[in-house]
């Protein structure tokens, strides 16, 4: 089963990164990756349909607008099943414990540590399967 | 007899002083012996010996007139004059008296009264001059008093000009010694205003230097991800053309070609924020330069934005910029009016976050801070206005805050120099102006306007 992934970061060449780095996986039709530039645009991804597919989040929490931590607050009310883990430049206590007070599965600080996080989206295809 | 006796009289009124006129000692002392001698005279005289008691008379004659010529031609003994004149005639009545008596008795019987006559003429004349003399004395004295007076006056206004000299020296010494204090402390000032303003920019630069390593690690994290994955590209790419699949190893090419693109993109652009900080941290040259505000005051408000949220974790904040496309290229001074947005931004969010706080501890988490930036391009150059959603500024504080080191803001947190270095720079710096509008509880907003020149 594919599994549907949304990565919300402000930064637009996030994209092609990520695009990149799981090339293999996503050619392989084992995952599927989605994008939103703001927490806005990732609840109306999330919201456009029912029930969402998308099964995993990725968020930055340094964003203008709605920050990561209020998405992270607002997908775990309206979608408890989806887990959400977060990605920030600031992997300061504070930052973290209210990631993981508001229900974060992994806090993950920038620069990425691709190995990691793949490992992380290895563990949730197979447990997917 | 009686010459001698006139004689002892003068020589006793010569040694005392007339007034204020004393005379010497040695004149003293001379009179003293000469009534000495008038006393021995009138002793012999009156003793009657023959011969002897004419000698004396003689004698006595002599002394007086001695005593008068003396007098008359010595000038410390002056002041005596009158008294010898109104002496002269007894003298000489007396004189003559005594020689014809010496010579012939019987003659001087003979015209005894007209001696005697003589002799009541020669004592009225005495008296008239004595009267005379002591008037004249008096005023005499009387004058010598005045010019006495006269003198101390003038040595009391000596006195008191010497006295006035010396505290005007005294006073001027003063004036020029706190006429040179005042210089130096202008200078002072002068220095440490210099250095405020110094302090000042590397204030903002410590503000700065959060949001800056912010937004560097961001194009660089892009520039070392991205080369790392086109290694990974390249390598697999290795692996498909030694497969012969020319048309995956096409599409990896692509990709890497458009990597080095991302890397070079990503790589400018902490190369232009390097480029920010110098002119932030530098000091001014002045230098106009055609400069896209659009692009200064996004980056600027990015820069205040991390640059806070790195010294405050707890800090969020909406920020937007609305800027308007069709603005062209302005002559300013970029440095400058990057450190005028910066502060005002910083102002914006410092505002707006206070106003979170009050809110929050008063139990409603829910307002978001906001700090808009917006360009607007019109007639003359440029309208820049920045605005955030706080507490605003009261009207009774709004005319001061444009003044140097006026700030509402604890101790430490600001320098009160931003907003005076603001209107500085804008007004003095960019022929501009600089205003503010604001509603209490609502919001403020800064207005910007600057001609293109």
């Amino acid at each position: 089963m594919k599994s549907k992934i949304l990565i919300v970061d402000d930064e637009q060449d996030v994209e092609l990164l990520f695009r990149q780095k799981f090339r293999k996986e996503i050619k392989s039709g084992n995952l599927e990756l989605c994008f939103a530039f703001s927490g806005q645009q990732a609840l109306e991804i999330l919201g456009s349909e029912d029930p969402p597919q998308v099964v995993y989040v990725f968020s930055d929490i340094n964003m203008p607008g709605m920050s990561g931590l209020e998405l992270l607050g607002k997908i775990k009310s309206k979608f408890s099943d989806i887990t959400v883990s977060m990605i920030s430049a600031y992997g300061d206590n504070q930052n973290y414990e209210k990631a993981m007070n508001s229900g974060a599965k992994e806090f993950f600080t920038k620069p990425i540590d691709f190995e990691s996080l793949k490992k992380e989206i290895g563990e949730m295809i197979l447990g997917n399967k | 007899m009686v010459i001698s006796i006139i004689s002892l009289i003068l020589l006793y009124y010569l040694s005392r002083p007339m007034g204020l006129i004393k005379v010497s000692p040695e004149w003293q002392r001379i009179f003293k012996g000469g009534m000495i001698a008038s006393a021995i005279l009138i002793t012999i005289i009156g003793i009657k010996i023959p011969l002897l008691s004419q000698v004396a008379t003689l004698a006595a004659i002599l002394l007086a007139g001695l005593i008068a010529y003396i007098t008359l031609i010595t000038p410390e003994l002056q002041h005596r004059k009158g008294m010898i004149y109104a002496w002269l005639p007894i003298l000489a009545v007396e004189t003559v008296e005594a020689i014809v008596r010496m010579i012939s008795q019987s003659f001087y019987d003979q015209f005894h009264n007209y001696f005697e006559a003589a002799g009541v003429f020669a004592f009225i004349w005495a008296i008239a001059m004595w009267i005379i003399n002591t008037k004249q004395r008096k005023a005499l004295e009387l004058e010598k008093l005045k010019a006495l007076q006269r003198e101390k006056e003038f040595e009391i206004t000596e006195r008191l000009k010497a006295q006035l000299e010396r505290q005007v020296a005294q006073r001027t010494k003063e004036i020029t010694k706190q006429k040179n204090e005042l210089e130096s402390a202008i200078k002072e000032l002068t220095a440490a205003q210099t250095q405020l303003i110094h302090a000042e920019k590397m204030a903002s630069l410590g503000e700065l230097t959060a949001g800056i390593a912010h937004e560097i690690q961001n194009p660089l994290n892009f520039v070392n991800n991205f080369s790392d994955v086109s290694t990974e590209l390249l390598t697999e790419l290795k692996e498909e053309l030694e497969a012969g699949n020319q048309e995956d190893a096409m599409e990896i090419l692509e990709d890497v070609i458009q990597n080095l693109g991302k890397i070079n993109h990503h790589g400018k652009r902490a190369d232009s924020i390097v480029k920010g900080m110098l002119l932030h941290s530098r000091s001014s040259t002045g230098q106009k330069e055609p400069t896209d505000i659009n692009a200064l005051a996004d980056e600027y408000l990015r820069l205040a934005y991390h640059g806070l949220r790195a010294k405050d974790k707890s800090f969020t904040a909406d920020f937007k910029i609305e800027e308007d496309p069709s603005l062209e290229k302005i002559n300013v001074v970029p440095g400058d009016l990057g450190r005028v947005l910066l502060n005002l931004i910083n102002n914006g969010f410092y505002a707006a976050g206070e106003k979170k706080k009050e809110l929050a501890a008063a139990g409603n988490p829910d307002f978001v801070p906001k700090v808009t930036v917006r360009t607007k391009k019109t007639n003359s150059g440029v309208e820049i206005r920045v605005r955030d959603n706080g507490n605003g500024i009261p009207d009774e504080i709004k005319a001061k805050i444009f003044q140097p080191f006026f700030t509402t803001k604890p101790t430490g947190k600001g320098t009160g120099l931003g907003l005076s270095m603001s209107y500085d720079i804008i007004t003095k710096g960019h022929n501009g102006e600089i205003n503010v509008t604001s509603q209490a509880g609502e919001f403020t907003e800064f207005e910007i306007l600057i001609p293109n020149q």
